[in-house]
Formats: structure tokens, sequence, C-alpha cells
């Protein structure tokens, strides 16, 4: 199996499948160990700052777990395609990005091909943000995705930008300021990388300077780095909770000795301990699984005007002015001008010469509240 | 292992869909991205200009104000749209030095849309018809150039004198500002 994200879930996780007798696991995160990951991430050592998180906690848990082979990745999980993958029976992440979440979860969806039952893997979703927590269980396209539930995600609170260039009233004002507004001013193009301990303490002494100025207390290096990497304070305890519910499910699906969760589970501990199981349903036109391809039978001897006017046709399709590409190149533009132009001789090509037959068309138009998405079959 | 295909298999009996190829599919950014530019409705003085036609999320737009005290400007802008698309906005900037109380001498923009009232429903039309209205009606109470924004409150016929000046690429204050006159 292969588990995602090697840091504070990570942990907990790698450490729990390998004690539940997993034996084959695969470990993958692009991340290296900080000094602040000390107090919860206990596969690390002070002696092992600096060094890849998933080589560490490979090493560690291999060490203490006798008989458990575990093969670390020291990358990001974009590094990798469909191929690799596929070698996997499920996916377990502990991530900390929204990001990464949704590529995974895209990824697994397009990999699931009707013709292979191997190409279905299950993922657990595991993520923790202070006293709060959430696991869930995504069987791709079966049934709710991560996508389905992206509107659920509070939005992170931003600060007008004028507030930030003309009125700071809190630490973490002056703070963006000196990353947002003052670094590319003065840096220019040269990129800020929020792990160079040089650069937060350029943007600290700004912000100290900042603060100053308007009379603002409270900046320190530590918050500078905690508002430029957007750190949400963790709590061992909650990923430990996480973690657990996790691996459970990962063990009641490899082994089916039990129901699994269906699908979603939270955990809110800031008050008590309180956990909520419900069914999260699939979200009608996802842009990542509500919105699976459909055939569509065409000529291959039909040109793409001719097609478009087919499509037209169709009663249940209703489109007026479509737009039209496929993953490698744009087939039609219905504008702006520029596009319009250079893809309108397609128009009067033949199918067989823009596409291959069962290759996917993706269509936008005017009235499609989302896209739709054409397997074109030539018959 | 859970009988999860058995499953698959079911609901594909269901639906009696036909397996096909698979195949790379277009990714979800890229497809609203799609589906908001190729439905813009630019009025004449707006266009966009893909620089490469290949990658439809990097894009300039052109905005020439036909009223207003930047009537006769031409002003170009950056958009950058990332894969985390319609969840995060597109990054915007103005690539020429202009004299503007929401729009500082690097190039941000201060448009609430683009910041702190993003929403995934917002689209790019909307972003657009923003900044837009920011040559119409230039807001010193929202002020990222705050010397413009005091020079506006203050006396409105001296920001327009500043504002002329400054589209011939003349001084304001001691700032020299881009000649942005078409």
């Amino acid at each position: 199996m292969l588990q995602s994200g090697a840091g504070g879930l990570g942990c907990e996780i790698l450490k729990n499948l390998a004690l539940s007798g997993f034996k084959d696991i695969h470990v993958i995160d692009m991340d290296t160990i900080d000094v602040s990951n000390l107090n919860r991430q206990f596969l690390f050592r002070q002696a092992d700052v600096g060094k890849p998180k998933a080589t560490v906690a490979a090493e560690f848990v291999m060490k203490r777990v006798k008989g458990v082979k575990i093969t670390p990745y020291y990358g990001a999980i974009q590094d990798k395609g469909p191929d690799y993958y596929m070698q996997f029976q499920l996916v377990i992440c502990g991530l900390d990005s929204v990001e990464a979440r949704r590529w995974i979860n895209a990824t697994l969806v397009e990999m699931v091909d009707p013709q292979n039952p191997e190409s279905l893997k299950p993922l657990i979703d595991g993520g923790t943000e202070g006293f709060k927590g959430q696991s869930r269980v995504i069987l791709p396209t079966l049934g709710s995705c991560y996508e389905c539930s992206l509107d659920m995600l509070t939005p992170r609170t931003a600060v007008p930008m004028c507030t930030l260039a003309s009125i700071p009233r809190q630490p973490a004002h002056c703070i963006e300021w000196a990353s947002i507004l003052e670094w590319p001013r003065v840096m220019g193009d040269k990129k800020l990388d929020n792990d160079d301990p040089e650069h937060i303490q350029w943007l600290y002494e700004k912000a100290l300077e900042r603060a100053r100025e308007f009379n603002i207390s409270g900046v320190t290096y530590s918050m500078t780095q905690g508002v430029v990497k957007n750190i949400i304070p963790a709590i061992a305890s909650t990923n430990a909770i996480i973690a657990a519910s996790c691996c459970n499910e990962a063990l009641k699906i490899v082994t089916s000795s039990n129901p699994y969760l269906n699908n979603y589970m939270m955990y809110i501990g800031d008050e008590g301990v309180y956990t909520h199981t419900f069914a999260h349903e699939q979200k009608d036109g996802c842009p990542v699984c509500g919105n699976m391809a459909t055939d569509f039978h065409a000529k291959a001897d039909w040109t793409l005007d001719e097609f478009i006017e087919r499509l037209k046709e169709k009663p249940d399709v209703q489109i007026k002015k479509p737009t039209l590409t496929t993953e490698r190149r744009k087939l039609y533009y219905a504008g702006p001008p520029q596009l319009n132009e250079l893809t309108k001789p397609n128009l009067d090509k033949r199918l067989k010469d823009l596409l291959d037959s069962g290759e996917e068309v993706a269509i936008t138009d005017p009235g499609l509240p989302f896209s739709l998405r054409l397997n074109v079959i030539f018959s | 292992m859970l009988k999860i295909w058995s499953m698959k298999q079911q609901q594909q009996a269901a639906s009696n869909a036909e397996g096909g190829q698979k195949k790379k599919k277009v990714t979800a950014a890229q497809l609203r991205a799609q589906k908001d530019i190729t439905e813009l409705s630019l009025p004449s003085t707006m266009r966009t200009h893909f620089p490469d036609p290949d990658d439809i999320l990097n894009f300039t737009l052109t905005i020439e104000p036909d009223e207003g005290m930047y009537k006769g400007g031409s002003f170009k802008f950056t958009f950058a749209i990332n894969s985390n698309f319609p969840h995060e906005p597109p990054k915007v900037k103005c690539t020429h030095k202009i004299y503007h109380p929401n729009i500082d001498l690097e190039g941000n923009v201060c448009l609430n849309i683009l910041r702190e009232d993003w929403k995934p429903v917002l689209n790019l039309n909307a972003v657009i018809v923003g900044l837009q209205f920011l040559f119409l009606e230039p807001n010193p109470s929202d002020p990222l150039n705050k010397e413009a924004a005091e020079d506006l409150r203050l006396t409105r016929d001296n920001f327009k004198r500043n504002v002329k000046n400054s589209m011939q690429g003349g001084f304001v204050k001691s700032t020299q500002f881009d000649r942005v006159l078409k």
C-alpha cells in the first residue's frame, strides 16, 4: 500500500500500519525534517534535522518492527504518474495541503478503468487542524470524492490588500505586508522561499520595522514563519486519533473483517469530544468524479464542423456556442478572437485527422453549467 | 480485500455504461478557465492576448477606458491562473507604473474580489469588470498608493491633472510614471 505524507499524521500512520501487520508499505513525502517537527513527529531525532522525512521514517520503523518492508520516496506525489499508483492496493494520506489532496484524488479517480478491477484504489484521507480532524474513505467513482466536498472548506481569511499597504492593525498584517508587497518590490523577480531561514529573517526584520512604525507589538520570528507558511498549530493527540481511525479503515478494507467507514468522520475535540459520521454524497457535476465521459459515436470522416452540428442536434446536450478541447490540443475555441482565429481552420478538418477513436473531448458552452466530456468513438 | 470491484460492476450494469479506452483528461482548472475565457463578453475598450496560445492560463488584458479620468490610456494587466482555480483567484498585475489610488507602483491591484472577497462562483468576467471599474471610479478609501488616494480625496482637479501628466510619462512629485497613451 501507499502512504503519502510522513509528517505529523504520517508518523502516526506509518507506525500504526507497521504494527497492524501491513508488510509492504511505500511512503512518499517531499519535506525535510525541521527542528519544530520534533515535538510530535516521533520518528525523528535531533540528529535527523535536514534529512528527508520519508527516508528517516522508513528506516526508523523498519528497525523497530521486524519483517516490514518500507520503501521511501523523497519527492512530490505529483512526480509520479498512474503507472506508479497502479502498483498499490490502497492509498492512505496524511497530507497538509488542499492542493495535494485534490491532486491525488483526481489522479485516483482518473485511473479507474472499467475494464480493469485493479485500477480502483480506495483512498483514505486524514486531516487535522488543531483540536479538530477528519478521516474519510473515498472509493473513486463509486461515491463522493475529495473534490465533491471542496465547497465545505472554509476559505482562508484574506486581509484586504489596502489594509496591508496603509493601515495595518495586527502583527500578522505587518508580516503579510513584508511578504506580499515588500519582498517583490525590493527583490524583484527573486522568488521567496518559505523554507529558507535567511528569507524568513529578512521578512521578520522588515515586518518588525513596520510594526514599530505603526506601534504594533508581537511580531516574532516564529510568528513570521507561521504566517508566511500558513502554519496551523498541530496537536500530537489529534494526529494520533485521526491516524488511528485511518489505519483501522485500511485494516477493515483490506481484510474485509468489518464494515468500513461510510464515508466521512469528523472529530471535534476543542470542546469535549464529539464525533460525527455521515455519508457525504457524490456531487452532481463534480468536476472530477461527477462528470465522467460518456461515449459518443461519430464517423471518422465527419469534419469538426459537422461533428459540432450533430452535437447541437442532440436534445440532451443543448449547446449553442461550444468550445472543444482534448488533453493534447485545442479543437475549436468560440472566443476570444485570437484563439477563435487560431482554431477556426480545424472546423474543416476531418475528425480522424484531429482525434484518435476513443479520445476524450471536453466541451464547454454558455448553455452548460458544467463541462461535458465525451469519448468520441469512430464507427 | 473488500469486494469493491463487484460494486463497480453493479454500478456499471445499472448505468449500462460502455467502457472506453483510458485517456488523459483536461484538468478541472483548465476546463473552468476555458469556460470563463471563451465566455468573456468584452466591450471594445478591452481585449485579451495570449502570448502562448497553447497556454490559456496565462494571458494579458488591455483596458483602454473611453471615459473618465483615465480616458486615452492603454493599460495592460497580466493574468496568471493556477491549478487551484477557481478555488483561488487569478493573480493579476498591472504591467505599467501608473498613478492610481488602488494600484501601487509595482503593479499590485487592490480589488476586493481578487483577494478577500473572491469566491469560486465568481468568474474572470467579474474580475475584468472590476478592473474596468477601477479606471472609471478610482476609490480613495481603499488606497494602495496612499499619496494618490490623498490627492484624489483632497483636490479632485489636482488629482486629474496629475493622472493626465503621469499618463504622458511625466512626474508626480518625484516619481516618474510610464507613458501609457495609446
